[in-house]
């Protein structure tokens, strides 16, 4: 089984060098064909992983590869752990890889960066595949960062644009901001347990559960409630929560693809993956699961609010993920890890479909993503309006659509959660459902319906984009439609995830749905009478009325609400925040320690001070010496002869 | 002649001889930079030769001791029982190898770029090879002592002869720093020697001290080896010395040089004055944290790519003092040495990818002077757009500044965090600072000199590297991969004698001394 593992990651990998080193021998056709060979290589792989572990009941995976280094009696080795979550997120990430292969060859096809773009696509592939299966916290950190440079890499795609490259710089330092807590949370598991090993880890938990550590003054902290917030610090940073949600938005300067593969499919999940994985741990904490959902909770609300005042169709989307990942995360503060995870499977498809859809109509507008220069395109592009409504229609939540069981899942959860926060967290979910519904009308209102307000020269253009464009999003829709009807059952209520997730009994708030769960469609009539698919359709109709039916009465409150509305389009204003406070903060703090400690203090006064001194002497001395080193040799010399005589007498 | 004779002075009689050839060449304007020079070519050779010949060094080595190996010991100064004693152990078999792999990249990066004495220069840079491999070989502290003082001469005549236009404040500035340490260290080496009647290091190891002696032997070895590594405050020479020197001048004195200060700490300053150490050691972990923390924001905002690269530099060494010092906080917090080793094995692995990267840093620096004569950061922008290979691989370099796992920056930097958090939260907390300025700042630097639309005509007409500068690039890149995804065989050849070393530092020599 271990080759099998083995191929899954390295095929990807062998297609990125081909495609990479050799682009140019290759060409573009080869580029594409190899990695598409590569991905889709591990993809069916991946199926068969899947397939061994849950219809064949093989029992989870967890080998050495290679042992990278043994430092001081610990053991730091490649290696991998394959369990159902990790074969069903091995399954998620090729396939919807796999997806944006196709894709590409129709979005970039006039680039002159293919085989690169390519490249880059499958080493990220190869990567992301590292991340998820590694059996150890070294391995988990180095797909993490690993899948941070190939963001960092693809976010500035198009490296003269100045906008790009500011954003690619962006993102990798907020992310790093994470992986700073992330990394001193590796190290304090380490000093707690002994071991990177998961295995070894999750066995002393409970051992660290008891442990205490001196931080502040003499407060004593729990070593686990601290371990597992420096883990999820690293989990805000690339799963986007707030405050660290700021390079999300600014990563949609790279090209749409990744923005679907990397911004909004896998990448970005990988911080609800790493809790989940990391559930022995947290579940021992209780405060840092409300840490987990207060902020999660926090980033699901708000960064939906900014998704309403948006008009460049990507960052509609990149803001709806983040709100979406702020759903995820509050799942796993609420203990319900598999719901959790299941909204990032469901997720990964429907969010796919949208980012690739906008994408569809981006080429189509020839590159125009403002949605205000849009409308009545279903006429044009009816397969991207189809799929475009499906997979809004499972993001919202609509019942029955793929979205609607993973969303619900979350929301019953917390609802049935008495941890501190979870009454705020419950709430900031429900108004959320409304906001969600809002955005993704407003903007599919807006591309889609309604007046005509493109330029004509965009208009004699406009048609349906070719087949490796649509085939995606029509592959992709199928998922966003049927998955949750088909997984809700044992992914979520039932036993799909077994030892993979740990769950205390009194935490298991997924326990009390197992028991009313009487198979999808009972749940679908049970949401009926719930409110939740009623929120939904009220922000459905809200952004019916708004932009279809009376498309000059946002304006009119933008201008009512002022004060609101400046707030929403400067984002709160953490930009601004972040570029005076840290970068000018840091620039300044560097001049001067540059000007007044190193140049000041050091060279003018001690450094030359001491010159001056020396040269003073040499002065004294200049009948018996000239030239430059040797007066200042002479002074030593000299000095070192009589300190040598001293030793020599006083010994 | 033993192995290590012949890479000390096989590099030095065959640098004399480059001198020789090109005396008879004198005369004669060696300007086309064209062509078999047989100056240049025989010092390629002869730097070559050095790198195969020090391979038995890693195949032979006996990892599973602590003890010299490839001893070679004769009687030199009999009237003070100086010998001529070598041998090396699992901290300075590593660094002779960095030497010897780095000198014929070196000489290839000054290959066409050197117009004046070029004879001159390829000897300088064997000589210097071949007193750097003495300094890290010599188990006798006087012949150290001397091969220590030699290697400053060509690196003087080096940055002196070929350097930018204040290459003279640089060199006296450079002179004065590091002769001024070395004085101490002198003192400090007499007097053991006269306290224990030999001047092997092995023997000073054993010696029983009192703890004002070791403290004022510490504060001696300190001013030497501060210098060198060069922790703050004692730092200011290096980014002066870097943007003075030529490229090769500056690659050696990043990727080897550099390591002579921590090399000194272990070889010198912890085994022989441990209990001093321990008592000092408080300092020299604050000095490294500053050295970490202030010197990236400095970094931050340097207008000369070298001079960004050389604080850098000091930034990332800051890595290794934390590593070597870090032993004792972990002792007294966590009453057990596990850790010890962790930090001591991080500060090795630091030094050897710190040569790797800074060099390769330095290299490609030296690509784009030779091309456009600017170090100025604002000269340059888009760089990407003319030479796509070159960007590749400083993109690549870049990364591996900024500590990304699956290079060599990462390891040292990673086993020393985790380290120190058994010494303190708040050590680690510090030092992990790193992950966001080093990023910030090797960052900002590729994205205002790689990335971005062509700045410039003269960037316009940037061509991509020769075939020569990418062997002497993805060379080292080759390293830094190796070492980031695979540190395992360079790990346990130090292992032996990190542990060894780990045990003498935590044994008191007051209690034997007295």
């Amino acid at each position: 089984m271990e080759n099998i593992y083995l191929a899954i990651v390295l095929c990807p990998l062998a297609a990125a060098l081909l495609a990479g080193l050799f682009g140019r021998v290759i060409g573009r056709a080869g580029a594409h064909t190899v990695t598409i060979l590569g991905v889709g290589a591990s993809f069916l792989l991946s199926l068969a992983v899947l397939k061994a572990q849950v219809l064949d009941g093989e029992p989870a995976f967890n080998g050495t590869v290679y042992t990278w280094a043994v430092v001081d009696g610990v053991h730091m080795q490649v290696g991998f752990l394959v369990d159902r979550l990790t074969a069903l997120m091995m399954v998620v990430v090729t396939s919807v890889s796999l997806m944006v292969h196709i894709y590409t060859i129709g979005y970039m096809h006039d680039d002159a960066g293919y085989q690169r773009f390519f490249s880059y696509i499958s080493l990220f592939t190869f990567a992301m595949l590292m991340l998820v299966m590694a059996n150890n916290f070294m391995q988990l950190f180095f797909g993490w960062e690993a899948v941070g440079v190939v963001s960092y890499l693809l976010i500035g795609f198009w490296y003269t644009r100045p906008t790009a490259i500011f954003a690619n710089m962006k993102a990798f330092l907020v992310n790093r901001v994470g992986d700073f807590g992330f990394l001193l949370g590796i190290a304090l598991i380490l000093m707690s347990t002994g071991s990177l090993d998961y295995a070894t880890v999750f066995a002393g938990a409970d051992a660290m559960s008891g442990q205490t550590i001196q931080v502040l003054g003499d407060s004593q902290w729990s070593v686990i409630t601290l371990a597992c917030i420096l883990l999820f610090i690293g989990a805000m940073g690339k799963s986007a929560q707030m405050p660290l949600h700021v390079w999300l938005p600014d990563s949609m300067e790279g090209p749409t693809p990744i923005s679907a593969l990397i911004h909004a499919a896998t990448m970005v999940t990988a911080g609800i993956f790493m809790v989940a994985r990391m559930s022995p741990l947290f579940e021992l904490s209780d405060t840092a699961l409300s840490v987990v959902m207060v902020v999660g909770a926090t980033t699901a609300l708000f960064t939906g609010f900014l998704g309403v005042v948006q008009n460049d169709i990507k960052r509609v989307v990149a803001y709806s993920t983040l709100s979406q990942l702020g759903y995820m995360t509050v799942a796993l503060g609420a203990s319900a890890y598999a719901a959790g995870v299941f909204h990032l499977m469901t997720h990964a498809f429907f969010k796919a479909l949208l980012f690739l859809a906008a994408g569809s109509v981006i080429i189509a507008m020839h590159h125009e993503q403002d949605i205000r220069k849009m409308g009545g395109l279903w006429r044009y592009l009816p397969i991207t309006w189809l799929t475009s409504l499906i997979g809004s229609l499972s993001l919202i939540g609509f019942p029955g659509f793929a979205g609607f069981f993973s969303k619900d899942a979350i929301i019953e959860a917390v609802g049935a959660a008495h941890r501190t926060g979870s009454g705020y967290a419950w709430w900031c979910l429900m108004i959320g459902v409304f906001v969600t519904a809002l955005y993704s009308f407003r903007m599919f209102f807006l591309v889609f319906h309604g007046a005509e307000r493109l330029d004509s020269h965009a208009k004699d253009h406009l048609h349906e984009p070719s087949m490796v464009v649509w085939l995606p999003l029509a592959l992709l829709a199928v998922p966003s439609v049927i998955l949750g009807w088909l997984t809700v059952g044992p992914v979520v209520f039932g036993s799909y995830f077994g030892d993979a997730i740990f769950t205390r009994e009194i935490n298991d708030v997924l326990g009390e749905g197992a028991a009313e769960f009487h198979g999808p469609a009972a749940y679908v009539l049970h949401a009926l009478t719930m409110p939740v698919p009623w929120i939904a359709l009220g922000g459905v109709l809200c952004a019916w009325y708004l932009y279809l039916k009376n498309p000059a009465l946002p304006e009119r409150l933008g201008k009512q609400f002022s004060g609101l509305h400046t707030l929403l389009i400067n984002k709160y204003y953490f930009d601004e925040f972040n570029q005076k406070v840290f970068a000018r903060g840091s620039t300044a703090l560097g001049e001067f320690f540059w000007h007044a400690g190193d140049e000041a203090v050091i060279d003018s006064g001690l450094v030359n001070g001491s010159a001056r001194l020396v040269g003073w002497a040499s002065q004294v001395v200049r009948q018996l010496q000239s030239g430059y080193l040797y007066h200042y040799a002479f002074a030593m010399i000299a000095g070192l002869a009589v300190l040598v005589g001293w030793l020599l007498l006083a010994g | 002649m033993g192995t290590l004779s012949i890479l000390i002075w096989l590099p030095i009689l065959g640098g004399l001889l480059v001198l020789a050839i090109g005396r008879t060449s004198a005369g004669k304007p060696s300007s086309d930079g064209a062509g078999l020079r047989a100056d240049r070519l025989l010092a390629l050779v002869v730097s070559v030769l050095s790198f195969l010949l020090s391979l038995p060094l890693w195949t032979d080595f006996n990892a599973a001791t602590a003890d010299m190996q490839f001893v070679e010991r004769m009687s030199w100064i009999r009237a003070f029982n100086v010998e001529y004693y070598l041998g090396v152990d699992g901290f300075s078999m590593p660094l002779v190898m960095l030497t010897t792999f780095l000198t014929p990249i070196v000489l290839l990066a000054g290959w066409d770029s050197v117009r004046v004495r070029t004879a001159e220069y390829f000897a300088a840079f064997l000589i210097l090879e071949g007193l750097m491999i003495g300094v890290f070989a010599a188990v006798d502290a006087l012949l150290f002592y001397v091969f220590w003082e030699a290697m400053l001469i060509p690196m003087f005549i080096i940055i002196g002869v070929w350097g930018g236009e204040r290459r003279i404040y640089a060199t006296v500035k450079f002179f004065l720093y590091t002769f001024l340490g070395s004085v101490f260290m002198l003192i400090a080496l007499i007097y053991l020697y006269l306290k224990s009647g030999s001047y092997s290091i092995l023997v000073f190891h054993q010696l029983p001290l009192s703890q004002a002696e070791q403290t004022l032997i510490f504060l001696a070895f300190l001013a030497a080896f501060a210098v060198k590594v060069p922790m703050w405050p004692v730092h200011t020479w290096l980014p002066d010395a870097h943007v003075e020197a030529p490229t090769g001048g500056s690659v050696i004195l990043a990727a080897v040089l550099l390591k002579m200060g921590g090399y000194g700490f272990i070889r010198f300053s912890l085994p022989i004055a441990p209990d001093a150490s321990g008592h000092l050691s408080a300092l020299m972990i604050f000095l490294s944290l500053v050295a970490v923390v202030y010197i990236g924001f400095v970094a931050l905002v340097q207008q000369d790519m070298k001079k960004l690269i050389a604080y850098s530099s000091i930034a990332h060494m800051g890595f290794v003092t934390l590593g070597l010092f870090i032993a004792w906080p972990i002792l007294a917090r966590t009453g057990s040495t596990s850790g010890v080793a962790m930090g001591l094995s991080g500060a090795m692995l630091q030094m050897i990818s710190h040569g790797f990267i800074s060099g390769a840093l330095f290299l490609c620096v030296g690509v784009l002077y030779d091309r456009m004569h600017s170090r100025k950061i604002a000269d340059y922008g888009g760089v990407v757009n003319t030479m796509p290979r070159f960007a590749a691989l400083m993109v690549f370099f870049a990364l591996a500044n900024a500590g990304l796992p699956g290079t060599s920056g990462f390891v040292g930097e990673f086993m020393v965090i985790l380290a120190s958090f058994k010494a303190g939260f708040w050590y680690a907390f510090l030092a992990s600072i790193t992950l966001i300025l080093g990023a910030a700042y090797t960052l900002w630097l590729v994205k205002r000199v790689v990335f971005g639309a062509v700045a410039n005509t003269a960037v316009a007409s940037l061509v991509d590297i020769s075939a020569r500068e990418m062997l002497i690039l993805v060379l080292v890149a080759g390293g830094v991969l190796w070492l980031g995804l695979w540190p395992a065989p360079i790990a346990d050849v130090m292992s032996a004698s990190v542990d060894h070393l780990a045990t003498q530092i935590m044994q008191s020599k007051i209690q034997a001394g007295l």
